[in-house]
This record gives C-alpha cells, structure tokens and sequence, in this order.
C-alpha cells in the first residue's frame, strides 16, 4: 500500500548543496591545490629561466623548448589531478563509508562524484588559464592560435584525465592500493604527456606509439591548435575514444561500497 | 499501521545464510529494538530496511513503500545512522549539519538539534578532529536533521561514556515521545530494557523471540533469583523440589536458587519448618541479560554465564 502523504522526491538544491560543500572542502586541500594548480606553471618557470630554452631552435622547426612545454605544463595538471587526487578521494570517499552514508540520504551517493569531477575539471582550467599566462606574459608564448581547436582538445583531455582517476578508483579497494596504481600510472602518463621529452621532438617512431596513448593523442592535438591548425580528427578521436573507453569501464566497475 | 513491515526476508552472502526468514512489525511511534550477538544478522537486516540491500527473498515496507524500488521516497522518511560510516575529513559540525538540512524538503531546525546533542561548542571543529562520542552525537543529528517519521540507529551508542549513553536514551525518548518511530540496533541489555517497548531477539540469523523486554524476561527459564546463606546446610534435593525451581547452585556457603515467585515462597516456609535462617537473603528479578543468554546460543563452547544454569 502506497503513502500517498509521502513527499515528492529530492530537496530543490541539494545537488547544488553537495557541490558548494565539496568545493568548501577542496580548498582545504593545499597539497592537491599545489600539485594541480601550481606545480605545472612553477616547472614551466624554471625551464623558462634557462636561457638556451628561450632560443628558437631550427631542430624544432623554429620553435623554442618553452613553446612545447607549455601544452606540456597543461597536461601535466590534467594527469596529477586525474591519476594522483582524483582517485585518493574518491576511494577515501569509499572506504570510509561516505558513499554509503549518502545513500540513505535523498541525495544519491553520484551527486558527491559528480561534484568532485567537476572540481577537478575546473581545477584544471585554472592550471590551464594560469600555463597560458605565464607562458604568455613571462616568455612571450603566443596564446593558442585556434582557441575554438584548443578548447576542444582541452575538454577532451580534462575529460579523459578524470576517466583516468575515476578507473584508478573504481580498480583499487583501498586507498592504499589507489595510490599505489596511481603512482604506477603516474610515470607513463607523464612520459606520453612529454615531461621528459616534448611529444613533437619524440622519434618518429616512438611519437607514433606515444600518439596511441590518451595524453599522447592530447599533446598532438593541443599542439597543433596552439599553432593555428585545427587538430587532426584522429588525434581528437583518440583521446575521445579513450575518454570514453575509460569512462566505461569506470561505470562497469565502480563500487558505492 | 505498522510503518515498518520485515515479511520473511533472506539475505545469502557467497552461500552464507546471514538472515533467514526474518519477520517482524514496527508501529508508528514505538522504539523497537533488534538484539542479537554479534554476526546475528541485525546490521544486515537494518540494511533491508535502509534501502541500502535488497533482500533475496521476502519483502520490506517502510510506510508502505519497497526501500529498494521506491529508494528515494524512503530517503525522506527515513533517518539512519549508520554502524562504520565515517563524514569527509574536513567538514565541520556546522557544515555536515546544515549539508544534511539541505537534502530535505522540510528539515527541522538543526540548531536546537545541536544544542540538544551538545554539539554547539564544536560547530566549527572538523570531522577528523571530534572524539568519538561527538562523532556518535553528530551521525544522531543527521539522522534527525531530516525531520523522519522513522529513524534507524544502529549501535548507537558505542563509543559514548555512561554519562553521554544516558543523555543519548533520554534524547531518543523525546524523540519517540515526538511521534517518531525508532528502530534501534543493540547489544548493550541495559539499552534494550530501558528503551524499547519490543524487542526482536536475533540469532543466527533468525528471530528467537519477540516480546516486550518484561515479556522476555517473563519468558526465561529463571525470572527470579533468591541467593543465601543458610545457618546450617540444607539438603540438596529438598531445594531442587521446590517449586519452579531449574536451577540451584552453591559457591561457598552461599546458594543460588533461580525459579519463580512461588520457588521464593517455598523456600521461605522450608526455610522456616528446619528453623534454618538465611544470611544475607537476596531476591532479584532476571535481567534482559539472562533472557538474551537463554535465548541466543553462545558462538563458541557454553561460557561459565551459561553453565550455572545448566547444573539444574
């Protein structure tokens, strides 16, 4: 027998109530606010401070070593907030029952998901925002070129950088083993994002490999919209298709508890 | 109308029966309690009533409505507290409570929740930094914040000191007393028997007993206990044929009779035909805890709690 005196579902702004918490709550966060948002611009500063960097270089087709690292300084915000934050809180959230505690609340446990991938996503942006500026008005890189072409690729990779950190979570029981896989993903992400070596100055054959890989695919497509062309479909592609591929298998194995 | 109806509900973990066949009623504004050992299927069958599981087989209505199929519904009038659910490290007292307000179409005034939780002087302590018995007073107020018409406290509580475990019963009075229906999850006697108007005794899975506490206590093999020590020995037998008599026991120079009213009556005239005095001559009623012994069946080889009984 149904109540009808039961009242119709769902409290108007809770969702927008868990988002302004969860918000509060991350900038209680110095460390991962540090290593998203500072860290990237910080290394494009001090690689920036070494003069043979600022040098146009014929083996880079006149460009400079600081021009190709600021797509660099931009995805490496993506990766530390996908691989190294994401996943700790998430799991955190998980392990010690705040899902759970959410699901006897009106408030679906997914509204708290929602939220944190929308911090970080906005988290990246101002890493994003702040790579361009520094890059821009210390060292006199030109600003994308194609900015409907880079935004694009931007969201793209935000997108698959999160779906990265959502299936590092969804993967690991603990916040133990989370950080342990993020570490382990860490250093390949970083690798195909070209911290150690820019993509575009990679051999052939190994740029083709990297290519393949989601930050890989990224880095061609930020780099070619920063230089005025529209990225390549199949550069876009890849990193939507991992972006999605990813996103699936999240969804497939994440656990409320 | 009952606004919690459990039908007959299973629950199997990887082959392990964890609840079967459980079935009780709660009414609207009466404080139930689930009582059990330890792994009896009491946390697991709150679940049920949560939402949180869905059962294998049977049914669950919480004022008419399937906590599963009709979760959201059952969110708004149901508060739970849960055994083992942490808040996020950082929040504070003041944002947890007003986060929780903020879910519900119609949320009581926390602040008067706060101050009846003692929870005012730490509004702006974080999560991480409560004791645990302010984290036990604050999942409380969570649970209520929503204004329920039933609300579910499982092992509420553990972890507070007997001061802050007394203000926490008389809270859940008031509660009650506001018309609100209390699910209440327990090992603690005391709590049961001070609390709840019924109890469901839960053991292996399975309802033992279900009674108002004086009911279960009524119930046990052994409601009264009359111990002394006699001015001279008595003969064994003639204790053991008093009437109602199931248990006689000595240590010492003292003696154990558990039986009924009528063992004490007849022990006062034998007593008294053998002209025998009875030093320190004590009478007490069973408690909860001697109706839960007999009725729950100890995990492991019968505890010495058990064996005195079982001499009779």
């Amino acid at each position: 027998m149904a109540d009808t005196t039961a009242p119709a579902p769902a409290a108007p702004g809770a969702s927008a109530a868990v988002l302004r918490t969860e918000a509060r709550l991350f900038l209680r966060e110095p460390a991962a606010l540090f290593w998203i948002v500072a860290f990237p611009s910080l290394l494009l500063t001090v690689l920036g401070l070494v003069p043979p960097f600022r040098e146009p270089s014929e083996d880079l087709g006149g460009l400079r070593v600081i021009d190709l690292y600021v797509p660099v300084a931009v995805l490496l915000s993506t990766v530390v907030a996908g691989v190294q934050v994401l996943p700790n809180t998430l799991t955190g959230y998980r392990e010690r029952g705040i899902l759970r505690r959410l699901s006897t609340t009106p408030v679906r446990p997914r509204a708290l998901l929602t939220a944190q991938l929308a911090l970080h996503g906005a988290t990246v942006l101002v890493s994003v925002v702040l790579a361009l500026a520094v890059g821009r008005l210390a060292f006199g890189v030109a600003l994308p070129e194609q900015p409907l072409g880079y935004l694009l690729a931007l969201v793209l990779t935000a997108f698959a950088g999160l779906a990265l950190g959502a299936t590092v979570s969804a993967l690991s029981r603990t916040v133990k083993i989370a950080q342990t896989i993020g570490t382990i993903v860490f250093f390949p992400a970083m690798f195909t994002a070209g911290v150690w070596v820019p993509v575009q100055t990679m051999p052939d054959l190994l740029r083709r490999i990297v290519e393949l890989s989601p930050f890989g695919a990224a880095s061609q497509a930020l780099d070619r919209a920063a230089a005025g062309e529209w990225p390549a479909w199949t550069h876009l592609g890849l990193t939507g298709l991992w972006a999605l591929l990813l996103t699936c298998v999240a969804i497939r194995w994440f656990r409320w508890e | 109308m009952p606004v919690i109806e459990v039908n007959g509900l299973t629950k199997t973990y990887g082959g392990r029966t964890v609840v079967d066949g459980v079935s009780f009623t709660v009414e609207e504004g009466e404080i139930f309690g689930i009582l059990g050992p330890n792994g009896a299927g009491k946390t697991t069958t709150v679940e049920c009533v949560e939402g949180l599981r869905s059962p294998d087989a049977g049914t669950v209505r919480v004022a008419g409505l399937d906590p599963v199929a009709d979760h959201d519904r059952v969110t708004l009038l149901l508060g739970a507290q849960l055994q083992e659910s942490e808040l996020q490290a950082k929040i504070t007292v003041r944002e947890a409570l007003e986060l929780y307000s903020a879910f519900h179409p119609r949320p009581a005034d926390w602040r008067p929740l706060a101050e009846r939780l003692g929870l005012v002087e730490r509004l702006d302590t974080r999560f991480a930094k409560l004791s645990g018995g302010q984290k036990q007073r604050l999942f409380i107020a969570l649970a209520l914040v929503g204004d329920p018409r039933v609300v579910v406290l499982d092992e509420l509580t553990t972890g507070l000191d007997p001061r802050a475990r007394r203000d926490t019963w008389r809270l859940i009075e008031d509660v009650r007393d506001s018309g609100v229906t209390v699910l209440l999850v327990t090992h603690f006697m005391e709590e049961a028997q001070r609390l709840c108007d019924r109890v469901a005794v839960i053991d292996k899975g399975r309802v033992a007993a279900l009674d108002t506490p004086a009911g279960l206590i009524g119930r046990t093999a052994a409601s009264t206990i009359v111990s002394f020590t006699p001015s001279r020995p008595l003969d064994e037998h003639e204790l053991a044929a008093l009437p109602d008599v199931n248990s006689v026991t000595r240590k010492g120079d003292r003696v154990h009779l558990g039986g009924s009213d009528e063992t004490v009556n007849a022990l006062l005239s034998l007593l008294a035909r053998h002209r025998v005095t009875a030093g320190q001559l004590r009478v007490t009623d069973a408690t909860l805890d001697d109706a839960f012994l007999d009725l729950t069946t100890p995990a492991t080889a019968p505890t010495t709690a058990t064996t005195d009984r079982e001499e009779a």
